[in-house]
């Protein structure tokens, strides 16, 4: 059988499209889908890093709030010592040391905390990842939660989280969980809200809808150092809100943390002491989800790659294959 | 071109051997350790963490086995895409490897799930989740595990005589071949895609939006490397004719897939401006000169036609070709993939231990199989043409 310049060229575009379909990944894309925008009633946390007193008061009122074991007895709780995110811890205060540490919120020779808990990511890497749709996020308020009932313990989240938030209970084997942060959204049908920041004496994690926080951690960096000023603790949306005592300005980094970080995040922080030596990561504001499913559904969209490249396959083997398969093993 | 009439025929012999005992008891405290991973949780047998939460159950077992198991796949394209029907005679042994390759990193995956018994889910149309990368592997695998118990049907239904069944078979074969090149070709190029989400935490030397073109056509490598590797081994393993003229041209094609995959990593580095975070001293640097030194090995000896019809030669170029391609997966999965905290994860003795078993067990499935059913050309007319 001899093959036709016209059959060759199927054939190289057949195998080609099946091959190598994946190239046009790397030209500019039709559908690229941007970062998603902020849900309407997006909800979520502002830590102000240079109000945080260490006191830990959150990651024992968060392990309370999720049914958590506590580490050490409630007559001693001020002692918990969870230095890293687990299982059962879903928001740690950790602490950045330099030198000697004689002064807070200094590079230098100084020392400073920040809460490492779930930024409820705008466009989270988790919820593209997760084959099972385990993690959501929801259309109306943001938060990013997990299904016990759909997860099949994969741990791509795990793996996908920029923020290394999802932890895994390796040591079950009938019900191990993926634990992260869901905001406390299940104590809102008590009038209750998010323990950690609830328990902040400082309101050093204030709770409240994205667009009011956003505003009030812009206001904070236009103070002048030096200068006195008041904010609220708890949640900034009460109708009552709880005023502070007066604070110093600090001498804040001009930069809301989860502002633009892997296309902005429901948790914004503020800082005096750089946001990469406090341990948080470096990320892109072009969220590596939008990437992932730009790419994947350049290849597959509606199957239509695939389809085509069936179809050309299939016209090439229909000959090749009967040919072949006709004449082999007639004999045993 | 004219078409050899090929038959086949089990090769019969021993099935209790020194080889096949030793993978046998091989396998044996993979059970042990895998009946502990059922029973206590992953956490009492391997050293997985939520720092490195994929090891070498995944990128060994899955990512590595698979595309060992890409010979049937990479023939199948040339055989009848390409329709070079010389390289026929390889076909049988290769589908039945990579059937077995593929049965058992199914069956890895589902060690590895934490929750596998909600595995179904992948599938399921209420939960799966059409933007996860995963979802798009877990579904191309399950449905490419049946096609290619499909393409081993003929070898099965040849040797129990059911020759109506397996002339109907054959009417159908055009599909389940077509399937056969196309599901691979997206599976495997989204093994790499699987890398873009975790984005920053990989390094840039490995994370590109190229990864899936990278992964399938190294997996594509592979599938021809495999097919000398295996083809070279069986022959003095169960004392075939040489078949070197033929797995010398499959050497040459390697060859091409080989430079061409290459020339577009390179250009990928040298177009992102990465390059030159290559010649930083560090790990990540370092086994990625690795990794290109024995992918040029391997093109070297490919494209010498002197060196490549020496079969300890061409067996050395296939053999640096899959440890480069291997590593290739490892390095983006261990090597470059930087959660940020400090991770510590090295395989467990037990972990070890299942991977070991596993590979045991596919190799002596494979012995047996080849023993008992017509998978290799009979002696003497496999060159009848
Ligand atoms: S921080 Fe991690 S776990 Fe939380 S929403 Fe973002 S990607 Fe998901
Ligand atoms: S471990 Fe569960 S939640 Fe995480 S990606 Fe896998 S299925 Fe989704
Ligand atoms: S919102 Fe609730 S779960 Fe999240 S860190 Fe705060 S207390 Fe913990």
């Amino acid at each position: 059988m001899s093959i036709t310049r016209r059959s060759f060229l199927a054939r190289i575009l057949g195998s080609g499209a099946a091959v190598a379909s994946a190239a046009t990944a790397g030209a500019p894309v039709a559908e690229a889908r941007g970062n998603k925008t902020l849900p309407p009633k997006a909800v979520g946390l502002l830590y102000d890093s240079t109000l945080c007193t260490g006191c830990k008061a959150c990651v024992v009122g968060c392990k309370i709030a999720n049914g958590k074991p506590l580490s050490t007895p409630m007559e001693t709780a001020y002692l918990d010592d969870t230095k890293e995110l687990n299982p059962d811890a879903l928001n740690v205060i950790q602490m950045y040391v330099n030198g000697t540490p004689s002064a807070k919120d200094r590079e230098e020779n100084g020392f400073a905390f920040f809460k490492h808990s779930c930024m409820h990511c705008v466009d989270p890497s988790c919820v593209s990842a997760c084959p099972v749709q385990a993690l959501q996020k929801d259309a109306e308020n943001g938060v990013v939660t997990w299904s016990r009932d759909a997860c099949i313990g994969c741990r791509y989240c795990v793996m996908a989280c920029a923020f290394r938030i999802p932890k895994f209970r390796y040591t079950s084997a009938f019900d191990p969980d993926i634990n992260k942060c869901q905001l406390c959204n299940h104590l809102w049908a008590e009038g209750k809200y998010s323990a950690c920041a609830y328990v902040c004496p400082t309101g050093a994690t204030l709770y409240g809808p994205v667009e009011m926080l956003h505003k009030e951690a812009k206001r904070r960096l236009s103070l002048k150092p030096g200068e006195k000023f008041r904010t609220v603790r708890g949640r900034i949306d009460a109708k009552k809100p709880q005023r502070t005592r007066a604070y110093t300005v600090p001498n804040y980094k001009q930069h809301i943390y989860g502002e633009t970080e892997g296309g902005g995040t429901q948790m914004l922080m503020l800082s005096a002491v750089d946001f990469h030596k406090l341990g948080l990561p470096k990320v892109q504001r072009r969220s590596w989800a939008s990437i992932s499913e730009t790419v994947q559904h350049t290849l597959y969209s509606y199957l239509v790659f695939p389809a085509i490249a069936l179809a050309g396959l299939m016209a090439i083997t229909y000959r090749t294959a009967r040919v072949t398969e006709d004449e082999e093993g007639e004999e045993t | 071109m004219s078409l050899a009439h090929e038959s086949y025929a089990p090769l019969r012999g021993r099935l209790v051997t020194p080889v096949t005992v030793i993978l046998a008891l091989l396998t044996l405290p993979a059970a042990w350790f895998l009946l502990q991973r059922f029973i206590y949780g992953m956490g009492a047998v391997s050293n997985l963490n939520n720092g490195q939460a994929w090891g070498i159950w995944i990128v060994f077992d899955v990512l590595i086995g698979t595309a060992f198991a890409c010979g049937g796949y990479a023939l199948a394209l040339l055989v009848y895409i390409f329709n070079r029907h010389e390289y026929h005679p390889l076909m049988r042994p290769a589908v039945t490897a990579s059937m077995l390759g593929y049965a058992l990193g199914g069956a890895a995956v589902i060690v590895d799930l934490g929750r596998w018994w909600n595995f179904w889910h992948l599938l399921w149309p209420g939960y799966a989740n059409v933007n996860s990368v995963m979802f798009e592997v877990g579904v191309c695998i399950t449905i490419y595990i049946f096609i290619l118990m499909l393409e081993f049907a003929p070898i099965a239904l040849e040797r129990f005589g059911l020759m109506k069944w397996k002339k109907l078979l054959n009417k159908v074969m055009f599909a389940v071949i077509a399937l056969g090149v196309l599901l691979p070709s997206m599976h495997q190029s989204s093994l790499g895609s699987m890398l873009i989400v975790m984005g920053g935490q990989v390094h840039p030397l490995y994370q590109t939006v190229l990864l899936p073109l990278l992964y399938v056509l190294s997996a594509l490598a592979m599938g021809y490397a495999i097919v000398i590797f295996e083809g070279t081994i069986s022959g003095e393993g169960f004392r075939l004719p040489r078949e070197t003229p033929l797995l010398a041209k499959v050497g040459r094609v390697l060859a091409w897939v080989v430079l061409a995959w290459l020339v577009i990593r390179f250009a990928d580095l040298a177009w992102r401006g990465v390059l030159p975070l290559a010649f930083q001293p560090g790990r990540v640097s370092t086994m990625f000169w690795i990794e290109i030194a024995l992918y040029a090995m391997a093109v070297l000896i490919l494209f010498i036609p002197t060196l490549r019809k020496i079969p300890c030669m061409l067996f050395i170029a296939a053999a640096s070709m899959l440890a480069a391609a291997s590593l290739y997966r490892i390095d983006s999965y261990f090597v470059a993939y930087n959660p940020g905290d400090q991770i510590h994860y090295f395989p467990s003795i037990p972990e070890m231990s299942i991977t070991i078993g596993i590979a045991s067990f596919e190799i002596l499935a494979f012995i047996i199989l080849v023993r008992l059913f017509p998978v290799f050309p009979a002696h003497g007319k496999s060159k009848a043409a």
